[in-house]
């Protein structure tokens, strides 16, 4: 029997990390940190102020933005990226193949796996601007060094795609194909190829999308393409045509997005 | 099946004899492509440049050993403004993504056929354009410095993390939704109490993964004046110093492997 009044109990949501001292550590690690971040950050309010009308002039450039005045520079830098985007997926892929199928666990070899995991590694351990520099400081100015730099930022994004994709698959398929009596290409081809294949012709067009981003960024230090362009007309002030490149960036991107949606369809 | 008659005897092909020959138009159409954008591309480029890089490269490498350790002291200060633009950039994104995809989620969205469209064009263009090419913007905007990288670290995320929020939101069990807007909860309360929780690993998941990548970003902002480690290294390249970059690209490689363990750490904590 109970006398005690039942007291009105209201529900409560579970907190997201049930350890109560954990809970309070991160939250007054993270109040501390970004206090320390944003208390260290110098920022030049004054070179800020004096910049907005310069940004105000910006916003209004892209009403209307000016197609014109620098159209053959912008025609040529657009078809430097395509042409950049084009060959550097293709160079990537063809090199990711046995690279990936060499760095999965479960169909090469010890030695070389470690040997595709190792150059792997290294070719994802920068970022694409920082081999840009140096590829642009060997092959010299203009697309050639750019492509070397998206190709190499491909293998190293594809094939290690490729390889883990490889270790996902279902290995019985694979191992009918060889109790068959079929070689060792002739069961890549049929047994483990059918399997990753969609996944991959999806990553492929990705892939494409992304180098033709990037290629808008390797012109800055010299690698070629429209970022050539976009980083002088910013360096003139003209941002007129800056917004003009930018909206040229952007509706290819739309476009690769549109388009890979259908060809995937069509794949499958 | 595809079966073709060779010898009086069944042989498998794998397509039909038109689908083959469809294959191989298509490879033959990209092969033509392929050749005529490397022709262009050849074009302009001077080969003899191309043809001594190995001799360029070794020189290089060679200049590069052994890095100028004693510089080390000066660099602290840069790799914390790397850090910081990494995540005060991610914090801004991730605020601002939420009222976003919010309003591109085709079963959140206010109203489909104005705000959606919107909505997906601020996360097309967010994420079109590269954070470099950002931070170039708004150097030329508000001046170089620490701000320019933060405002362009996270005016690019803005776009990767909308797209993907926007995409967890629409893959949600909707009758949690109903369940709760079943006992009468506001809409308010519907979206914390029914959309809320089951977005929420996603939603974490996608801020980590996402200043993981920020990390890798902010280290090359520098180049175009947006402040952090970058500026180091483009001023040791400009003077030659290969030493002291040898010394900072090693910094990066550290900086981007703790990083990436605190990521993966993190995100096997959360799923």
């Amino acid at each position: 029997m109970s006398i005690a009044a039942a007291t009105p109990r209201h529900w409560k949501k579970p907190p997201a990390i049930k350890r109560a001292w954990l809970r309070w550590a991160l939250v007054i690690g993270a109040v501390v940190y970004l206090a320390a971040a944003v208390g260290t950050t110098e920022v030049n309010w004054t070179r800020v102020w004096e910049g907005l009308p310069r940004g105000e002039r910006f916003f209004a450039a892209f009403f209307p933005p000016n197609f014109t005045a620098r159209s053959g520079d912008i025609i040529d830098g657009i078809l430097e990226s395509l042409w950049m985007t084009m060959v550097s997926t293709v160079i990537g892929i063809a090199v990711s193949i046995p690279l990936g199928i060499g760095a999965a666990k479960n169909i090469a070899s010890p030695p070389v796996y470690y040997f595709c995991r190792a150059i792997l590694a290294f070719s994802r351990s920068f970022q694409e601007i920082i081999l840009a520099i140096f590829f642009v400081k060997l092959f010299g100015f203009g697309p050639f060094a750019g492509m070397v730099t998206l190709s190499v930022a491909t293998v190293g994004f594809y094939s290690k795609l490729l390889a883990e994709d490889i270790e996902d698959m279902d290995f019985s398929q694979a191992e009918a194909v060889r109790a068959s009596g079929a070689g060792w290409l002739q069961c890549i081809n049929y047994g483990v190829q059918p399997q990753v294949m969609p996944r991959m012709i999806g990553l492929c067009l990705y892939r494409l999308d992304i180098n033709f981003r990037e290629s808008a960024v390797v012109g800055i230090v010299g690698g070629g393409g429209i970022g050539a362009t976009l980083d002088t007309a910013f360096n003139r002030y003209e941002f007129d045509s800056a917004a003009a490149i930018l909206l040229v960036i952007i509706g290819i991107v739309m476009l690769a997005e549109y388009l890979s949606g259908y060809v995937r369809g069509w794949m499958q | 099946m595809a079966v073709a008659l060779k010898h009086g005897t069944k042989v498998w092909h794998r397509r039909e004899r038109s689908r083959q020959f469809t294959a191989w138009a298509a490879w033959l159409i990209g092969a033509v492509i392929f050749i005529y954008c490397w022709q262009m591309i050849s074009d302009k480029t001077i080969w003899s440049f191309v043809a001594d890089a190995p001799e360029q490269a070794a020189d290089l490498a060679v200049r590069m050993v052994p890095p100028d350790w004693k510089s080390i002291y000066g660099l602290g200060r840069p790799i914390w403004d790397t850090i910081n633009i990494a995540t005060i950039g991610t914090v801004l994104a991730v605020v601002l993504s939420v009222p976003i995809a919010y309003c591109a989620a085709r079963n959140t969205t206010p109203s489909v056929a104005l705000v959606r469209p919107v909505a997906l064009f601020v996360i097309v263009s967010s994420r079109s354009i590269n954070a470099l090419i950002w931070a170039l913007m708004l150097v030329t905007i508000i001046g170089p410095g620490v701000l320019a990288g933060i405002l362009a670290i996270g005016l690019r995320s803005i776009g990767f993390c909308a797209k993907l929020l926007y995409e967890a939101i629409e893959e949600i069990d909707e009758k949690q939704v109903e369940a709760i807007r079943a006992t009468g909860g506001s809409a308010a309360q519907v979206t914390a109490y029914g959309i809320v929780p089951q977005v929420m690993p996603a939603f974490a998941g996608i801020s980590v993964f996402r200043w993981d990548i920020n990390i890798r970003e902010s280290t090359v902002l520098g180049l175009v004046g947006a402040g952090g480690i970058g500026l180091p290294l483009n001023a040791a390249i400009t003077t030659l110093a290969w030493t002291k970059v040898s010394l900072i690209l090693l910094l990066i490689i550290a900086t981007v492997i703790i990083s990436e363990w605190i990521s993966a750490k993190v995100r096997h904590a959360i799923i």
